[in-house]
């Protein structure tokens, strides 16, 4: 849909104050940043987060009485979706080395380097190998490789400042540490980044970087990672077998509690089987399909934090899950886009974001849940009511993409943003002319499960990499960090539970008691709604249509 | 649950999936629109976004005879179409190891020596929901211009609807990946600065300074984060620090 009338009137203030703010940016004047004691009453009055009524206590399970999402809690606070006592475990349907649960950005790494040091790999995922957020990611992934100027320091004080100085050291410090020889592998492997003709990776600034460091293919960086990880992991099948549409639902242990591998669910036979393994890695990614508060996501199909669930139920305690990440900018119009993510890369190249009478309100490069939250604040009759109304009765404000043009030559919007300049396209609208409408959107789970600097979590042999895990990013991600922690840590995942095996050897047989407790324990905490977990898909079917769908069971012949 | 994006109230158009009527509002996404009809998507379904390359539909609309192709996700229904999703489609590929190769034309041909079969029909552009010359990209394969290929391809999701209509049978998207990869890695120069800084990090060189940091109080951390120095927007790839110490 091209920009109604209404709004075309709407872009003229744009327009009207784009030279003078382009003249500006040359000269270096940017409409001031927040301070650091700033942020904290924007976000305490406009974060989502600080909503009253949104979180509440787990009543049962390692972390009881943390208070994280009610979305989430509802998952924890349910019963497997599985019988424990029917599923056979003495006859495995798979046998391996290391199973891998999740086919993404981590799993994939973990998968080549669990291979590479000599493990036979199974991954079973829920739908297709690289049906991940890694694959939607578009601006970039961080690192400080610009010797002369920028350092692991650096990178390390921006991630501590971007989540509110409360992230795991030891966490932070490995991912740093590790960034360059992450950029190196993956172009080593081909991955097209874009490049000086002398072969000097090109890097812009993010939200909250003092350097700029984020390394980026276009504005479809995680589609090309995540291409060439998956090409990688198919030239080495003899070694890495893939398991689509088989998502896992419940980890087993053995009788020493070590991990002994997992319940996959397969979505096209409706069997439940058991794939045997020596060590588990979970790399399920995130939850953004549980549509925390009711917003729109930008998140994959597939997000809706299985590997919590599971994990949780066998005795791994989750941190900094009781913050979320919104997206500062969601495609808010034209409707059928809408949640889809507008990349933190335009405002890296220098767009600003303006209200309906086309002026700044806010800095374009704050740490996202700050960007957000002013965002959020401009755009509420709460706050300064100074949003941009949409036709279908929304509100958001403007990212002025145009003005890139203008800083850095004719034709970059098209050249350096091909995946959202197509999409806009399709809708009639050309975003290297006109600007795009956005609202801040549901976009990453800060926190997770509780691991190490080895990705190891408490229960021997369960590794977890990527956005399911916690601690790397405070309570709030930095742009271009998740890239580089799911290449990072699914890399030391892959190697640590390749080292755990030949230590440890088999497994003993599995079993799921741990989940036979688990069930009763939500039947003692007197949780009486009938919930199941994990959600394996969001449901958008029709409510009207799912009212006759009567079959609740296996009958006859059909379900 | 409903994706909390559907607020508006439109007209119903009939759409034919697989033969089958359906009802949907007119403004709504193929996929959306199928969501409407009760399905909830297995297969056919991914990013949601346009760029995971899971849905790729085709379809024809009343009064004409050609095929088209987009993306569920991304197209709008039309009045009386009838669509299929392709979810899948069988696609050669020859494995390789990319260490032992040099990023030539020849490797790719020997890898694919059907490329040679195409016989220029453009019936691989036209059912690309990306836009991509596709033909023109296996025209700069068959004449071994891997850079080529890479920067025409690039925007590639590898949905597979373009194999889907070969008449010679090619796999277009795994041609291009391979090109694409072997140019990144052997075409194009690599960054000395990311060996650099590997080899510093190794030989310990950031250990004491981050070390340090890890060990500091959070009023300290935010002293130094307040005070630390920022690249210019504007600035040149040159642009050096005046505190040099940790760079």
């Amino acid at each position: 849909m091209p920009y109604p009338e209404s709004l075309k009137k709407l872009i003229e203030k744009v327009v009207a104050t784009r030279s003078a703010r382009v003249e500006r940016k040359k000269n270096g004047q940017e409409f001031p940043p927040l301070k650091l004691e700033e942020r904290e009453p924007v976000l305490r009055n406009f974060h989502p987060d600080f909503i009253k009524g949104t979180r509440r206590s787990i009543k049962i399970g390692p972390s009881k009485g943390y208070a994280i999402s009610n979305e989430i809690v509802d998952l924890l606070e349910a019963k497997s979706r599985v019988n424990p006592y029917l599923v056979n475990l003495l006859d495995p349907d798979f046998e391996t080395d290391v199973l891998i649960i999740g086919a993404g950005g981590a799993g994939t790494a973990a998968a080549l380097l669990a291979a590479e040091n000599g493990a036979k790999v199974t991954i079973a995922t829920k739908l297709r190998h690289g049906d991940a957020n890694t694959m939607m990611a578009e601006g970039g992934i961080q690192a400080a490789d610009k010797v002369g100027k920028d350092s692991p320091y650096y990178h390390y004080l921006d991630i501590l400042g971007g989540g509110h100085f409360v992230n795991d050291p030891e966490l932070v410090y490995t991912m740093v540490k590790n960034a360059p020889d992450a950029l190196r592998w993956l172009e080593g492997m081909g991955t097209s980044f874009s490049k000086y003709e002398d072969g000097k990776m090109k890097t812009m600034h993010g939200g909250g970087t003092c350097r700029k460091r984020m390394h980026y293919a276009a504005d479809i960086t995680g589609a090309e990672i995540m291409k060439t990880i998956r090409d990688e992991a198919r030239n080495h099948e003899d070694m890495i077998n893939v398991i689509e549409f088989a998502p896992a639902v419940e980890i087993a242990l053995d009788d020493q509690g070590r991990c002994a591998g997992a319940v996959l669910y397969n979505l096209e036979t409706a069997e439940y089987q058991f794939v045997k393994a020596k060590a588990v890695i979970i790399a399920t990614g995130g939850s953004g399909r549980l549509h925390i508060q009711n917003f729109m996501t930008t998140n994959h199909y597939g997000a809706t934090a299985d590997g919590i669930v599971m994990a949780y139920r066998a005795g791994v305690p989750i941190s900094f899950l009781h913050t979320v990440q919104y997206h500062p900018t969601g495609v808010v119009f034209p409707e059928q886009a809408e949640g889809i993510l507008i990349t933190e890369k335009f405002r890296g190249a220098g767009a600003n974001v303006l209200n309906i009478h086309g002026e700044q309100f806010v800095y374009e490069r704050e740490p996202r849940d700050v960007e957000a939250a002013c965002i959020i604040r401009e755009c509420s009759p709460d706050g300064r009511g100074n949003g941009v109304p949409t036709p279908t009765g929304k509100f958001g404000v403007w990212l002025d993409s145009p003005m890139i043009e203008m800083l850095k030559g004719e034709g970059t919007v098209r050249k350096e943003f091909p995946g959202k300049h197509i999409l806009f396209r399709r809708f009639g609208i050309d975003i290297s002319v006109e600007p795009m409408l956005i609202h801040p959107t549901l976009h990453y789970q800060n926190g997770g499960l509780d691991i190490n600097n080895k990705c190891e979590t408490n229960v021997p042999g369960l590794y977890a990499a990527g956005e399911v895990a916690g601690g790397i990013h405070g309570e709030n991600r930095l742009m271009g960090n998740s890239l580089l922690d799911v290449i990072v840590f699914g890399r030391i995942a892959g190697a640590q539970a390749a080292e755990y095996i030949r230590e440890h050897g088999e497994s003993g047989t599995g079993n799921l008691d741990h989940v036979k407790h688990y069930n009763e324990e939500v039947e003692a905490a007197e949780i009486d709604e009938d919930r199941i977990a994990p959600m394996i898909l969001p449901d958008y079917s029709n409510p009207e249509v799912r009212k006759k769908q009567l079959t609740k069971d296996y009958f006859g012949t059909l379900s | 649950m409903t994706e909390p994006s559907e607020t508006t109230v439109d007209s119903l158009v009939p759409i034919f999936f697989m033969g089958k009527r359906y009802d949907v509002p007119a403004s709504l996404t193929i996929q959306k629109a199928l969501e409407y009809a009760g399905y909830q998507h297995i297969r056919g379904c991914g990013c949601r976004g346009g760029v995971c390359g899971a849905c790729g539909t085709v379809f024809r609309t009343p009064g004409s005879y050609k095929l088209q192709v987009g993306l569920a996700c991304q197209t709008v229904v039309q009045p009386g179409m009838h669509l299929m999703i392709l979810p899948f489609y069988p696609g050669n590929r020859s494995s390789f190891d990319i260490e032992q190769m040099n990023g030539t034309g020849g490797e790719l041909a020997a890898l694919y020596p059907e490329i040679f079969k195409c016989i220029g029909c453009n019936a691989c552009s036209q059912g690309c929901p990306m836009d991509i010359d596709v033909m023109h990209y296996m025209a700069q394969a068959i004449r071994g211009d891997l850079a080529g290929v890479a920067e025409t391809s690039f925007d590639c999701i590898m949905c597979g609807l373009c194999a889907s209509r070969c008449p010679a049978e090619e796999v277009q998207f795994n041609v291009a990946i391979l090109a694409r990869r072997l140019n990144a890695r052997h075409g194009i120069i690599r960054a000395e600065h990311l060996h650099e800084r590997v080899k510093e990090i190794d030989s310990g060189k950031f250990e004491e300074p981050l070390r340090n940091l890890m060990n500091k109080t959070t009023e300290e951390l935010k002293e130094l984060y307040k005070s630390r120095e920022s690249e210019p927007q504007m600035a040149e790839e040159d642009w050096t620090p005046e505190d040099s110490r940790y760079v």
